[in-house]
Parts: structure tokens; C-alpha cells; sequence
């Protein structure tokens, strides 16, 4: 065999060696376990943290309330739907204070008058004509509507 | 010069006509995508095997969903980025089709049309379909994004190196590019929430409950029952995509 041949192969079984032993270094340990993925990366995502902790980790302190609003229209509402996620609030319940939304045009995100919204589903108001000069809240109580 | 001749050759003509033909006839019979048959089917013999139900019927447009989407997932609070979102579709007599969704329906919706030009109006919330076919996760270079066994579509943001090629082979437009990341993001039922026995952020805080999420292989679970007793479709069937997000009430004029 000519030596320019020779050199040309053994350049290539370098370069592919190099490359395998990349590929094998760079691959991590989990890639493949489940498919062609990193098995790792489930068991990451699946880790992290909750931020809206559901109605159970408010009744413990705001019973009175949950009951009240248990019974009323607005039962199958969840509290962290209009006052925010309440991780941090769980945390420090002093210091972290949730969101008290009173404006018409909160309680308008459901209530105003729109065609689209199906009629059964939900009472609606046109909030330009009903009652334009006060918040709903001064007539309406949001836990017990 | 010979061979070339008899590339050209009548018989060869008819012989490749034939094979077009049949190939075209052999594809007709090939069975479409079916939503309900494909749900019928226990997918995942080891564990559940997830699927979504939206209610067109009792979806009110509030945007809740979306935005607790945005907070529980910390997706950037610009106008651009979402894993969930809701559209206002409004028909108008003069038989054009507007559809809008301001900030994603997040601050809610105010009707754009006037009332008396509508022919019919209702909100479409859309999310993640999780297909079971899914281009997104065909198409990726690197194995950066995947189908779980249970059935959810997932993005490893340390395996993403951006290309967002998914961005462009999800049909729904349920991608988006993380702007501080530099990865793909994308819906993941709230993988981290299911896992710890919750249901996804925007099914809990729903006021209405108009979407759930649930175990398909579970003849007695929300879903199924859904399933077997509304009349349900899902978007792009033509497409094949495998999805697994069904709706109610759902109108053609969706795309």
C-alpha cells in the first residue's frame, strides 16, 4: 500500500475513534433509558416547585370564609383563581399578602355581558349601565354572592 | 444511449404510471385519524396514560387559565409567550370569521363586534395537545424533547440547543421560545403537579371547570366519561398528529 494512503487511513481511524469516545464522554448516563431522551430530565421537571397549592392549604386558617363561599354560587371557585398563587403566602402568612381584586373590571372578566359567554353558564351584566359609579363589591360579596 | 431510450420506452411509462397508481389507490384505504376510536385503546399497559378535555359549553373566556398558567410555570408575563391561552372566535352575519385574543385572554375579553353584526361568538381555550404522534418531538435534531410513557410531551431545557425546529412542526402553535432560557418551552400538564398528585394549575383554578385532565386507560375517570358521553373532536384530525386534547361543542370554523 502506498504510504499517502496509509496516512489517510490512519487520519481516519483517528478522527472517528476521537469521535467516539466524544460521543461517549458528552452522552449522559440517563440518555436512552426510556427512548431517546435523557431519562434524568423527567425526574427534574417533576421536581419543580408548586405555586398554587389548592383551596386545602387555605382552609386551615380561612374556614369561615371557605365554608361561607362553600354554599354559595361562587362554590366551585378556587380562592387562588382571583387572589393569586398563595405559595409564598403559605410561607409567611404575616408578610406575604395575597391580592384583594375589587375592581369592576375584575368581577367583568366573567360577568360582563359578552355573546360569546354561554348564558347558562354564568349571570352576566352589562357593567357600563349597571350601577357604573360604585365597585360590585359594595353590594355584592364575592365569597357569598 | 441505448439505456436512456429505454427509460423513455412506453412500457416503462405504463410500468411507473402503474406503481403511482396503485401506491395512491394502496394510501385511500389507509384508515384516518380518529379521535375516539384512538382513546377507545389501552395505550400505556404500565401506568396511566393522559389525556385533556376542554368544554366549549362551559368555558365563560374569563383567562384564568392562562393566567395561572403564566404563574405557575414562571412563563414571561409578555404578551408573547404562552403554554395556554384562550381565542374569542365571533362569526359575523356577513359570513367572515374574526378571531382575537388579547394578551391571551388574560385580561379578559371585551367584545370587538357589535352585537347585532354577530352571528355566533364563542371562546376556544387552547393548550398543549400531547399528541401521541407528535411532529414536534419527530422532528427534534437532538432528543431534546419527547413523549413521556404516560403520554405527555416534555422539553429537557438542558438537551434544547434552540433550533426550534418544534416551534415550526407543532401545528397548533403550543411552542414558544423562552427569551431569557434561549430553550423551547412548551405546556407540560404541569408534569410537576401531577406527579405530586395535583391537577394541572389551569384545571384547578378554573371557575367553571370547563377543562380537565385525566387517566385515558381508566374507563371510570372525568375523561373518559366525557368522552363517552359528549360529542368530541379534536383539532386538525387530517393532520394525524395522535392529539389527545378533546373538545366539546367544538365548531369547524376552528382551526
Amino acid at each position: 500500500m502506498p504510504l499517502h494512503l496509509k496516512r489517510l487511513i490512519m487520519t481516519g481511524v483517528v478522527i472517528v475513534s476521537l469521535f467516539l469516545l466524544l460521543k461517549h464522554a458528552l452522552t449522559p448516563d440517563s440518555f436512552g433509558q426510556y427512548g431517546h431522551y435523557r431519562g434524568n430530565s423527567m425526574a427534574e421537571i417533576a421536581t419543580l416547585p408548586v405555586h398554587y397549592t389548592g383551596n386545602s392549604s387555605c382552609v386551615s386558617c380561612h374556614d369561615t370564609i371557605i365554608t361561607m363561599k362553600s354554599e354559595s354560587y361562587h362554590s366551585d371557585l378556587s380562592c387562588e383563581g382571583c387572589h393569586g398563587a398563595a405559595y409564598k403566602h403559605i410561607a409567611s402568612p404575616k408578610t406575604e399578602k395575597l391580592m384583594k381584586p375589587d375592581s369592576r373590571e375584575f368581577c367583568g372578566k366573567c360577568h360582563s355581558i359578552n355573546l360569546a359567554r354561554p348564558e347558562k353558564a354564568i349571570v352576566q351584566v352589562n357593567i357600563k349601565d349597571h350601577h357604573p359609579e360604585k365597585n360590585c363589591i359594595k353590594c355584592h360579596n364575592p365569597h357569598q354572592p | 444511449m441505448t439505456e436512456k431510450k429505454t427509460s423513455l420506452s412506453r412500457r416503462n411509462f405504463f410500468k411507473n404510471a402503474g406503481i403511482a397508481a396503485g401506491t395512491l389507490v394502496a394510501a385511500s384505504t389507509l384508515p384516518a385519524f380518529d379521535a375516539v376510536l384512538f382513546a377507545a385503546v389501552k395505550r400505556n399497559t404500565k401506568g396511566p396514560w393522559y389525556g385533556i378535555a376542554i368544554d366549549i359549553e362551559k368555558c365563560i373566556g374569563c383567562g384564568t387559565c392562562a393566567k395561572t398558567c403564566k404563574i405557575e410555570n414562571d412563563v414571561p408575563q409578555e404578551p408573547f409567550f404562552f403554554r395556554s391561552w384562550v381565542e374569542q372566535y365571533t362569526i359575523k352575519k356577513d359570513g367572515t370569521l374574526k378571531v382575537v385574543s388579547p394578551n391571551g385572554g388574560i385580561d379578559g375579553f371585551t367584545q370587538s363586534v357589535p352585537a347585532e353584526e354577530i352571528e355566533k361568538s364563542f371562546f376556544v381555550p387552547k393548550m398543549c395537545n400531547h399528541c401521541a404522534k407528535s411532529p414536534c418531538v419527530q422532528v427534534c435534531p437532538v432528543g431534546a424533547t419527547f413523549e413521556t410513557e404516560e403520554g405527555i410531551v416534555l422539553v429537557d431545557e438542558k438537551f434544547c440547543i434552540g433550533c426550534k425546529y418544534c416551534i415550526q412542526a407543532c401545528p397548533y402553535g403550543c411552542r414558544y421560545f423562552h427569551p431569557e432560557k434561549r430553550v423551547v418551552d412548551k405546556c407540560t400538564l404541569c408534569f410537576h403537579r401531577v406527579k405530586k398528585g395535583l391537577n394541572p394549575a389551569c384545571m384547578d383554578n378554573c371557575p367553571t371547570k370547563a377543562r380537565i385532565s385525566g387517566d385515558l386507560n381508566d374507563p371510570e375517570s372525568a375523561i373518559s366519561k366525557f368522552i363517552r358521553t359528549k360529542n368530541v373532536y379534536v383539532l386538525k384530525p387530517h393532520l394525524n398528529t395522535g392529539s389527545k386534547l378533546y373538545y366539546n361543542a367544538l365548531n369547524q370554523e376552528v382551526r
